[in-house]
């Protein structure tokens, strides 16, 4: 209990921090920062990006769950599983597929193609996992009571995928707040983007402070709303496994339906990976710098395997009481994902920089802050891995172990630390791959001269130098692929 | 051993969960070798006596000895691991991780002795032959009979039973509790089942023991409990009762609508409330056309069907409204009138109204 406690006050500390330096300057200092012309342009910029991202998300998301999951779609399982993987993708190698082949492009228009190709998943999965398990027994009785085919499905299956779009589409929201990687690559000026450019280019980071407060608002708002829709949003389902529900011929739409996945994945995952490709043919005929490229994996596996053991350590408690409390606790850990997306990068990058500078000096820009940085961001991600496991482990088990003659530490030995380990594996495993991609923190708290392959992408992506940036990109889709992969195959329940 | 023989004493246990006051002054012993049912609505505070002697719970107060050893008191609480008493959960909460042959032996000290131990016990609760599964490839009166061997192995001087049927299906249910008694007399074990179910008590147990709102109000053997319940509360919550309100006219005779009954238990004089069993009583069927059949004659109002027995409802003539249980064989359509009699005592308490 009072371990979680300290993790948790751990976590927050640095934002609290940035609260206190976003307040320095006094009122006056906020109000200019929030009143200039350029915060509103920046607001209005941020929050219509989100909101055009998560739109078009839905839309593609949900046509495509219900294209593979209810439809006679030719090779459904194998788009099912497509669909999925541009979560593999980081935005910055999207973008630089992009800008890499079309140096010009720049602004809104494909800053939004790019966000909107790479989240839909998040819309998908969940609904995909949902349409999976409606019980076809609802439309049969909605049939039963008068409706016709597209009236039974409008009334009543749209109504059960409701929830869980409505989720997806805020996390897609949250997911553009925080983008760093594709907004700094296409040049559109977000909050990120903003706040990075305000903290390199000036000796007064106040602003920077300031914005990132303000973005912070912005997602934790976000995060408010999901809990409140989810409260209202509980949706009766049925137990056991329900009859599998007949699939809706597509009739001489049948193939040209497909166009909808093969464009998408097309785009998604196919131009990315072909044009990381091509540009690594080319840099190899010319001279690839191979040593620099290994040193940057070195950092990165270094810094990930560090970041995923400390976080793995850091979540056991705080997952063991969530599996052990009934209350509210646990629906918070259930929505980890979302708190999780809900501290942009950027920010707690800043408010660490803020934190290290003012009392822990000797610390700034070495390692160990860097690894914080990623415990804070990614602790949810392995919070929810190992509450599962946790909640196999439940306290009857320990008591039954006592009084069959065991002392508590063999009690833990023997029993809550066996059930506990493929969560933490799990955890540590994912919270590993997620460092692997992580970019503005990155860039904000490496020491100098550090560089990971994430940080090399973005780095030789800004200055033209797309060779270089083709192989770290390539090794990142790799990896980011295994654990979509297993996420895809598991019907995205986890999203859900 | 103690001088009494019991295997368990609890002696005025008290313990609260903020402002909730589960145990009052709690007593009860178990009597070594014999199966005891504490029985009580859900609330009552049961499951807290039994975790207290368990040992996962602090007590605010009162001592337990086990085998004449105190293992609770002021300023005593010896650890679970140390009292030599096992538990059945609700769920089973078996290992999930381990194998059904080391779920068993995971009490018994290591040694030679073990694999013997474990083999006799998987032996004993017939699941010979079983000890490599692991517990999800069970069903679920393996895994009952699993959590059971597990408790029994380590041969502890009680086992504590916490509602071990609740998670099985109505048709497994009683061929497991015999099973489970069969298995527990086997092994000459002690042993403590809590339970709300009546039925699982009085059948299971040798000693039942009635508790309410922290209380034992009742404890003895099954037959004694359903017969001469301690007051009107245990006579409705052990069994099927009709109450009848009556008024003592002599010594050992009660007036009620059903008319004079013999008094088999109750005070001297006064109001009383009259327990009378569904078993207790007759009815008797009007022939039909009987021009006598008229208002002074109860009228079936209901009939419930049970294959071995029936139950049926009947209003009297007064208005008030009785279940009857008969042999199935009997016809007696709703919409009979019938005459209804109680030929055996009764028991009677004094109304409640009537205590200063």
């Amino acid at each position: 209990m009072a371990l979680a406690g300290a993790v948790a006050a751990a976590a927050l500390l640095p934002v609290a921090y940035l609260l206190v330096r976003a307040g320095d300057g006094g009122w006056s200092a906020i109000a200019d920062t929030l009143f200039m012309a350029r915060t509103g342009r920046l607001l209005v910029r941020s929050l219509g990006l989100a909101a055009a991202v998560s739109v078009a998300s839905a839309a593609i998301g949900i046509a495509l769950a219900w294209l593979t999951v209810r439809c006679d779609l030719p090779g459904r399982r194998f788009w099912r599983v497509v669909a999925a993987l541009p979560l593999a993708v980081p935005s910055y190698v999207a973008a630089f597929a992009f800008v890499s082949n079309l140096p010009e492009l720049s602004g809104f228009l494909p800053t939004f193609a790019a966000l909107t190709l790479l989240s839909y998943p998040y819309v998908f999965l969940p609904v995909a996992a949902v349409l999976e398990r409606v019980d076809p027994a609802l439309e049969e009785a909605a049939r039963s009571l008068g409706d016709g085919p597209g009236t039974a499905f409008r009334r009543v299956t749209l109504r059960q995928i409701r929830p869980a779009a409505a989720t997806g589409s805020l996390l897609v929201c949250l997911y553009v707040l925080s983008d760093f990687g594709a907004v700094s690559i296409l040049r559109f000026d977000t909050f990120t983007r903003v706040i990075y450019e305000a903290y390199r280019s000036s000796f007064d980071r106040r602003p920077a402070a300031i914005l990132g407060c303000l973005l912070l608002v912005f997602t934790l708002g976000i995060l408010v709303a999901e809990a409140r829709t989810r409260g209202r949003a509980r949706y009766y389902a049925g137990r056991g496994t329900p009859r599998r529900p007949a699939l809706v011929p597509l009739g001489r739409w049948r193939w040209a339906a497909v166009a909808l996945p093969a464009g998408v994945a097309g785009l998604a995952i196919v131009v990315p990976l072909a044009t990381t490709v091509r540009w690594l043919a080319e840099s190899v005929q010319a001279d690839i710098d191979l040593t620099r490229v290994s040193a940057a994996g070195g950092s990165s596996v270094l810094a990930s395997v560090l970041g995923a053991v400390v976080t793995a350590a850091a979540a056991v408690p705080v997952a063991v009481l969530a599996a052990r409390s009934r209350s509210r606790i646990a629906g918070f850990i259930e929505r980890s994902a979302f708190v999780g997306h809900a501290l942009p990068g950027i920010v707690v990058a800043l408010s660490l920089v803020f934190f290290t500078v003012r009392f822990m000096n000797p610390l700034y820009q070495r390692l160990p802050v860097l690894v914080f940085a990623y415990v804070v961001l990614f602790l949810p991600l392995a919070v929810s891995s190992i509450y599962g496991s946790a909640l196999q482990a439940p306290p009857s088990l320990d008591e039954v172990a006592r009084s069959l003659g065991r002392r508590p530490l063999e009690v833990f030995r023997t029993i809550t630390a066996p059930l506990l380990a493929p969560g933490v594996a799990a955890g540590a495993a994912l919270v590993f791959l997620t460092c692997l991609k992580e970019l503005p923190a990155t860039l904000l708290l490496g020491p100098t001269g550090f560089e990971t392959l994430a940080t090399r992408v973005w780095s030789a992506t800004q200055a033209g130098a797309y060779g270089d940036a083709a192989l770290p990109a390539l090794l990142l889709v790799a990896v980011g692929a295994l654990p979509t992969w297993a996420l895809a195959r598991r019907g995205g329940e986890s999203l859900s | 051993m103690s001088a009494t023989g019991d295997a368990v004493e609890c002696m005025g246990l008290w313990k609260a969960f903020g402002a909730v006051q589960a145990l009052r002054a709690t007593d009860l012993s178990l009597a070594t070798g014999t199966l005891t049912a504490v029985l009580g609505p859900s609330g009552c505070g049961k499951t807290t006596l039994l975790r207290a002697i368990a040992g996962f719970e602090r007590l605010d107060g009162g001592r337990i000895r086990v085998s004449g050893q105190a293992v609770a008191g002021p300023g005593l609480h010896m650890p679970p691991e140390r009292r030599r008493v096992t538990i059945v959960p609700q769920e089973q909460a078996l290992f999930p991780h381990l194998t059904v042959a080391e779920n068993v032996g995971y009490g018994v000290k290591r040694g030679a002795r073990r694999d013997k131990a474990v083999a006799a016990m998987l032996e004993l609760a017939g699941l010979a032959g079983l000890g490599r599964r692991m517990p999800h490839e069970l069903s679920g009166g393996q895994q009952q009979r699993v959590a059971l061997a597990r408790a029994l192995a380590p041969e502890p001087s009680v086992v504590l039973l916490d509602e071990p049927f609740g998670s099985l299906d109505a048709a497994l249910r009683d061929e497991i509790r015999s099973e489970v008694a069969g298995v527990l007399r086997a092994s000459g074990a002690t042993s403590l089942l809590v339970t709300h179910d009546q039925e699982e008590a009085l059948s299971m147990a040798d000693s039942v023991a009635v508790m309410r709102s922290g209380v034992i109000v009742q404890h003895g053997p099954p037959a004694e409990v359903y017969r001469r319940p301690a007051d009107l509360w245990v006579a409705n919550f052990v069994g099927r009762a009709n109450i009848l309100q009556g008024t003592v006219s002599a010594p050992g005779k009660v007036e009620t609508a059903l008319g004079t009954l013999a008094l088999a238990e109750g005070p001297d004089e006064g109001a009383v409330d009259v327990v009378v069993r569904p078993e207790q009583l007759h009815v008797v069927a009007t022939a039909a056309g009987d021009p006598g059949a008229g208002d002074d004659l109860a009228v079936v109002e209901d009939r419930r069907y049970f294959g071995h027995d029936v139950v049926i409802g009947v209003c009297l003539p007064t208005g008030e409204r009785l279940l009857v249980r008969l042999p199935s064989a009997e016809p007696m359509p709703v919409g009979s009138r019938v005459t209804v009699a109680c030929r055996e005592p009764v028991l009677a308490f004094p109304t409640l109204a009537d205590v200063p």
